[in-house]
């Protein structure tokens, strides 16, 4: 064990600060959940790219790093230092691009991943149906295979950044006599091909974050199937994967909010003492957030040298996911009367975002797969609890 | 950066865990419970023919050598047996800061330790009580401004009963006339060694019980049949053990992290104070639990949930209670010049 960082990493963390501190745009970018935003978001993208940030653990010839996970640790310290913009396509660089990467072919690799780490392609998902939440596998929607295309209908839901994204990767049912998770295929569809229909969805903020997808009879080329027709589930299962896993949610962010509610808690302490349960929530949100980092720290040094992620690496959904509620609580509850003003109002004074991210926080126990699901998750494949 | 423990410091926890889980029953716990003395004597023997009592004491005066880090695994495996023996006293506390003193006092009683000859007993005036000071042949009692090392016939004990029936605890009056070992800042710095040592042993024992509770709770709720199936396959039973999970995954790596700090001399004070303040919360969110998944049998003496149980509550209290380590952690992360944030976690 030595948790000091070598030179190399040093010398990485240094090219990193230096290069965001002259390309991270001064005024913040609209949110990428306006049309105006998300365009912003897509040329940051690509002046990401540019400087060969946009997915620095992919290999150099896809216009990565090569980097390990320790140096991505590290490049994404320093991105929530900096307060870089969110990343427009994490669909598609965080879940897609392993998940291709396992089981694309050649061509599709050479087609996609660029495209998508310049922002040029941005990616929506399409997993839940109105009746497949967390029950995935009752997905309906179907794809029927003539020839060389798979002919699509059916509906999906909540489907992130679909608004204005340019593809969408889900799951079909391609075996009309099949349930549950068998007879499931992975397939890749241009959101622009007739027989779309997408109907924005205002979220708890108002904005079209997500939307509703209606498939009537789109032609896609079998050529964007990801994995063999039936495999879908195992696919998704990678994708999901990697979605809980520390590659979306990388400490950071947590301890970037933890030290902004420490300085909040500071600067309004006699107004905020008067709740003696405030201080506490504000040393357990740092503690967490630590916790979040030196854990994740951990797996990623186990992972490097050749460790595999195990079944504990469920509880991590679960662990930043309340920490992130808990941490926006506790701001709120500093704020007071303030809290609910939104950050444009005339008086708004210093509320900031804690009202954006008490918002979006909402989301964090409920999306990937509820922290209820991730519950049983554990107590079966964890803990060895039955059935 | 290599946040891992190395294959030989796994091996030996594995060949130690082997050891403790055969010999460390809970049969034999409450065989102890019944003797007079609350300690067994053979099972001290065969602790230091394996070379536990002298794990960190150096090599030239008869022991291992290893440090904080290599041991800050047994001292798990420890408290999932909930070892009724001083081991994790002695090799986290009394050891180290027996060797800072040195010369002719590490040369008396680090061999004596080592071999097994001499048990010691560890208190400070943080905890109020010492455990196991009338069973020692040497009782190390730090205070703020003085540092004793007694033998017993230089101080009067007190037996103190606990819920938990392993910890035999003594108010300690120390004879007029005897003289401190240290004094002055050598004490003050001690004192402050004594503590995060102290602590660092309740944590690291802490994620062992709650572990144990969790083994203990799963396999009878995979046993116990209500409404025709096993209570086991219940959301709410699952949740709550899927609850002590989510905390103790994350308790594990803040021990180390102390254990890290410990070991290579770093300040370990905030380390040292996260690591207790969410073991320890783990270990009582895992006794609530898991008593609350047995039922009326964990309610009951038969049922050996409570011996694990009883040492996580007194855990949470010694070496420094929450307020204590709060109290560390607030000082620090509310300080003017303080850096937190992205980046900061290993300085």
């Amino acid at each position: 064990m030595n948790l000091n960082y070598t030179d190399k990493q040093n010398a990485f963390r240094e090219e990193v600060r230096s290069w965001l501190a002259e390309h991270v745009p001064a005024e913040p970018l609209k949110t990428f959940d306006t049309e105006e935003g998300f365009q912003q978001h897509r040329e940051w993208e690509a002046t990401l790219n540019k400087g060969r940030w946009g997915m620095v653990t992919w290999p150099e010839a896809l216009g990565g790093r090569g980097c390990d996970l320790i140096e991505w640790l590290i490049f994404e310290e320093e991105y929530y230092r900096a307060r870089a913009p969110l990343r427009v396509n994490q669909n598609g660089i965080f879940l897609l691009g392993p998940t291709l990467m396992e089981y694309g072919t050649d061509e599709q690799k050479a087609r996609i991943l660029p495209k998508m780490a310049n922002g040029e392609e941005v990616w929506a998902q399409g997993w839940s149906e109105p009746n497949a939440g967390s029950d995935m596998a009752a997905i309906r929607s179907t794809a029927r295979k003539e020839g060389d295309k798979y002919i699509i209908n059916g509906q999906k839901t909540w489907s992130t950044r679909a608004v204005w994204a340019d593809w969408l990767f889900g799951m079909f049912r391609t075996d009309p006599d099949s349930e549950r998770h068998r007879g499931l295929t992975f397939i890749l569809v241009p959101l622009n091909t007739p027989g779309i229909t997408v109907r924005p969805i205002p979220q708890l903020d108002g904005l079209p974050g997500f939307a509703e997808i209606f498939f009537d009879n789109v032609e896609v080329d079998v050529s964007n199937r990801l994995g063999d027709e039936g495999a879908g589930w195992s696919v998704a299962m990678a994708t999901a994967g990697f979605e809980r896993g520390l590659m979306l949610r990388s400490p950071a962010r947590f301890q970037e909010t933890a030290r902004r509610l420490v300085e909040l808690y500071k600067a309004n302490q006699e107004k905020a003492d008067r709740d003696p349960a405030v201080r506490d929530a504000v040393m357990r949100a740092w503690m967490d957030a630590e916790s979040y980092c030196l854990t994740t720290y951990e797996t990623a040094c186990r992972l490097v040298q050749g460790g595999k992620i195990g079944a504990e690496s469920s509880t991590n959904k679960i662990f930043w996911s309340e920490l992130d509620q808990n941490m926006h609580a506790t701001a709120m509850s500093i704020l007071g009367a303030r809290a609910e003003l939104l950050p444009h109002a005339p008086d708004a004074g210093d509320v900031g975002t804690w009202l954006d991210g008490w918002l979006f926080a909402q989301s964090g126990p409920i999306y990937a797969g509820t922290n209820e699901i991730q519950r049983n998750i554990i107590a079966e494949r964890m803990l060895g609890m039955p059935r | 950066m290599d946040f891992t423990f190395s294959e030989d410091q796994l091996l030996f926890r594995d060949s130690v865990r082997d050891f403790l889980v055969n010999e460390v029953t809970p049969e034999r716990i409450r065989g102890i419970w019944e003797s007079d003395s609350g300690r067994d004597d053979g099972l001290w023997q065969q602790l230091a023919e394996m070379g536990l009592t002298g794990i960190t004491v150096a090599e030239e005066h008869g022991g291992l050598g290893m440090n904080e880090l290599d041991f800050v695994l047994l001292a798990q495996e420890c408290g999932y047996v909930a070892l009724p023996e001083p081991l994790v006293n002695t090799a986290l506390v009394a050891v180290p800061v027996i060797s800072q003193l040195g010369g002719e006092v590490a040369a008396q009683w680090l061999p004596q330790i080592a071999a097994g000859e001499t048990r010691v007993a560890v208190g400070c005036r943080e905890n109020g009580l010492a455990e196991d000071a009338a069973q020692s042949g040497l009782l190390l009692w730090a205070e703020p401004e003085a540092l004793y090392l007694l033998t017993p016939e230089q101080f009067s004990a007190r037996f103190n009963e606990s819920v938990d029936p392993s910890r035999r605890l003594y108010a300690v009056d120390i004879a007029d006339g005897v003289a401190p070992v240290a004094s002055g800042e050598q004490a003050a710095a001690l004192y402050r060694a004594v503590l995060d040592r102290g602590a660092l042993g309740a944590a690291a024992q802490a994620l062992g019980l709650a572990q144990r509770m969790i083994d203990i709770s799963v396999q009878y709720t995979g046993e116990r049949q209500q409404f025709g199936k096993v209570i086991g396959s219940f959301q709410a039973v699952k949740h709550h053990m899927a609850n002590v999970a989510v905390r103790l995954e994350y308790a594990k790596a803040p021990v180390t992290r102390a254990a890290y700090a410990l070991a290579h001399a770093e300040p370990a004070e905030v380390a040292v104070s996260h690591a207790k303040l969410v073991a320890c919360e783990a270990a009582n969110l895992a006794a609530k639990n898991s008593i609350q998944v047995h039922g009326a049998m964990g309610y009951t003496w038969e049922v050996d949930l409570h011996i694990f149980m009883k040492k996580a509550w007194a855990m949470a209290g010694t070496f420094g209670d929450t307020g204590f380590h709060k109290q560390r952690v607030a000082e620090f992360i509310f300080a003017d010049s303080v850096a937190l944030g992205a980046g900061t976690t290993f300085g």
